[in-house]
């Protein structure tokens, strides 16, 4: 299959990009692994007049820890994540969820930086860093921002950030001690992408949970906190009927915009989100110690 | 507009005036005639188009040529020494791990990767490997046992 024709950039720094997208305003993607955008234009899906490559640019992969939590370049790859150090003790649901994402040539190439701007509703990442919570950088010629996660996600595959910003970074906090994590994802056999996926980030003290942030992929049009079911733990001793309840209001927030297709119907979907709500508030607990 | 690209394929380097929206699957093929790549399915998924781009398994289909400007490919046609097979080629003769053959460029692509990473890959480890290449012929079991022979053959 053929793309439409564009006209290809592949800048060296992140001004020179900058730039360019402000050129081409409107007109103009960012080309990051490609491994959502090169699909969709072989099917024509999309159709952008200029590619800005931004693969060319050093010094936007790096996985950065400091007392304040740890620093994402945009470009970093899902490989590298999955096998970063950094990653397994801080965040082991992300590590986790980078190790399934599709397959292994699509996680050498396929970025975080990437994953967030496209925003697919079965993507993996979204709603592991919705879960843990923290910040995308988005620059543009003129300025910087930081944009809270829990603003980012706006619709289907569509998020905050403006047609002249790149992301250069993803900061998450440091997570609190007594803090366990977990991604429990139902995949599609075939693509590995979430048909649902529930990633659970839960901060225990003395058998009570004093903060939880739960967020659902795959299931509705975006990756979506599940409020209720945080509401429900907060504050709880994390007793099996406590987390059971929790669990059951997994779904409630897609309750308007749950996917249907060939691969699982609402209903099902919503049932299957519970579950791995479930599992994964569960093996957050267990690993909270 | 077309780009002006040198890819280093084998060993060798290569310019070439292409056109933006030229795959690299497209410039090995057509521009390089090296045909060892297959193109399967062609939206990222079966995994016949793998090649290494500076040194990582990718999937060929879904990288533009004027993405691989300035690099490394490694293609099936660069892995034998002469007439000497690599071990994962030569697990592939020996196991029997194919049966049209159309998958098994990319499969033993992925395969080199995997072993790089993994020199000692379990049987669940090499199923998971090759999760991205797709046969519809052999039901996988000599494809994971050449895999496994290709391991122990590089010990």
């Amino acid at each position: 299959m053929v793309t439409s024709n564009f006209d290809y950039f592949a800048p060296t720094s992140v001004d020179e990009a900058t730039s360019l997208l402000s050129r081409y305003r409107g007109e103009a993607k960012v080309l990051a692994g490609g491994h959502s955008l090169i699909p969709m234009m072989k099917l024509r899906l999309a159709e952008p007049g200029v590619l800005v490559d931004i693969g060319q640019i050093e010094g936007l992969s790096y996985i950065n820890e400091s007392s304040d939590g740890v620093a994402i370049g945009s470009m970093t790859t899902y490989r590298e994540m999955a096998n970063s150090s950094v990653i397994q003790s801080n965040y082991p649901l992300l590590a986790d969820a980078s190790a399934k994402v599709a397959d292994l040539q699509v996680r050498n190439r396929g970025t975080i930086g990437g994953s967030l701007a496209h925003s697919d509703p079965a993507g993996d990442i979204p709603a592991v860093i919705l879960a843990i919570g923290g910040n995308v950088v988005a620059r543009t010629r003129r300025s910087t921002r930081e944009i809270n996660i829990d603003r980012f996600q706006v619709d289907l595959l569509t998020t905050s950030l403006r047609d002249n910003e790149i992301i250069t970074e993803i900061k998450l906090p440091a997570l609190a001690s007594g803090t366990g994590t977990a991604y429990s994802k139902f995949h599609q056999p075939a693509s590995h992408y979430a048909i649902t996926g529930v990633a659970a980030v839960i901060t225990v003290s003395g058998g009570t949970c004093t903060d939880a942030r739960i967020a659902v992929t795959g299931a509705g049009d975006k990756a979506t906190r599940a409020r209720r079911t945080e509401r429900i733990l907060k504050g709880k001793e994390l007793t099996p009927a406590v987390i059971r309840r929790a669990a059951s209001r997994a779904a409630a927030e897609l309750e308007d915009s749950l996917n249907e297709d060939i691969h699982a119907s609402a209903e099902y979907r919503a049932h299957l989100t519970q579950v791995h709500a479930g599992y994964a508030i569960d093996q957050a607990v267990a690993a909270a110690g | 507009m077309s780009t002006e690209i040198t890819v280093t394929v084998n060993g060798t380097e290569h310019t070439a005036s292409v056109e933006p929206r030229l795959l690299l699957a497209h410039f090995l093929r057509d521009v390089l005639n090296l045909t060892g790549t297959h193109v399967g399915c062609d939206t990222s998924q079966c995994g016949a188009c793998t090649v290494h781009l500076n040194g990582e398994a990718v999937k060929s289909c879904t990288v533009f040529a004027v993405q691989a400007n300035g690099s490394e490919v490694t293609t099936v046609e660069g892995l034998a020494d002469g007439e000497s097979y690599s071990h994962v080629q030569q697990g592939f003769w020996d196991e029997h791990g194919l049966q049209c053959g159309f998958c098994t460029p990319g499969m033993i692509m992925t395969a080199e990767a995997l072993l790089k990473q993994n020199p000692n890959p379990s049987e669940e480890e090499i199923r998971a490997g090759i999760a991205g290449n797709y046969c519809r012929c052999t039901g996988y079991q000599n494809i994971v046992n050449a895999i496994g022979a290709a391991a122990k053959a590089g010990k």
